[in-house]
């Protein structure tokens, strides 16, 4: 559905599932709201940390994908440097 | 919460079609609390894209030779307690909505999570349940 936009009214990833890869290693997973001039807005994200995980990113992922988002953050804005790069969910 | 006329509609999107709505924490308890067999939980949600899309798809997926002997949803964000009720019995299944869970025997054998719903027409998301009926459901 490329050019879809999901809720009109907003850009073209409200509401959407995002993986959002950050510049720190850690991996943002949560619905997107919105990019703010603080950074990226996110509402239910689960967040992968290579540091502290005992799994690697792809099978954190996987395993999100399977069992679903494990939400630790209701509300998160990742800051626009941290941000590097914003994918939609999928495997 | 929301106005009950405002999802009104939705929630008849979905019984229209023989789907039973659990509104109570004991309405979902008597459905899935000693549950035999296959059942497919359908938790509805206001998101007018994601749900906007999965309620069709269901409605699609139920035209289908095989089909689970019985028939449930919740509407989360409205019916918290039974929707919260609901998930208790999806194991280690995230919280998500909408979203669609098949069980049989009391266990969640598949599991379509919003993620997997955001950006899919019906059709695709319809294919995804019938592979789940005929792989669980007689």
């Amino acid at each position: 559905m490329s050019g879809h936009v999901f809720h009109p009214g907003h850009d073209e990833l409200h509401g959407v599932t995002v993986v959002v890869t950050g510049a720190s290693g850690k991996t943002y997973l949560g619905r997107w709201h919105e990019r703010g001039e603080r950074g990226l807005v996110m509402h239910d994200v689960a967040i992968h940390d290579p540091d502290r995980n005992d799994v690697t990113r792809d099978q954190w992922l996987e395993r999100q994908w399977k069992f679903g988002v494990a939400a630790t953050e209701r509300f998160l804005i990742v800051p626009s440097d941290e941000a590097r790069s914003v994918r939609r969910f999928s495997l | 919460m929301y106005s009950e006329m405002m999802i009104k509609p939705m929630r008849e999107e979905v019984t229209r079609l023989g789907v039973v709505e659990l509104r109570s924490v004991a309405d979902v308890d008597a459905a899935l609390g000693d549950l035999q067999g296959t059942a497919l939980v359908f938790v509805n949600s206001v998101c007018g894209c994601a749900a906007g899309m999965a309620r069709p798809a269901l409605a699609q997926a139920l035209r289908h030779s095989r089909l689970p002997e019985q028939l449930f949803s919740v509407f989360a964000g409205q019916d918290l307690d039974a929707t919260a009720r609901a998930r208790s019995y999806f194991g280690e299944y995230q919280p998500s909505s909408p979203s669609v869970a098949l069980l049989k025997d009391g266990e969640v054998v598949a599991f379509i999570h919003r993620h997997q719903i955001e950006g899919r027409h019906p059709e695709q998301i319809a294919a995804q349940l019938t592979a789940a009926f005929d792989a669980y459901c007689a």
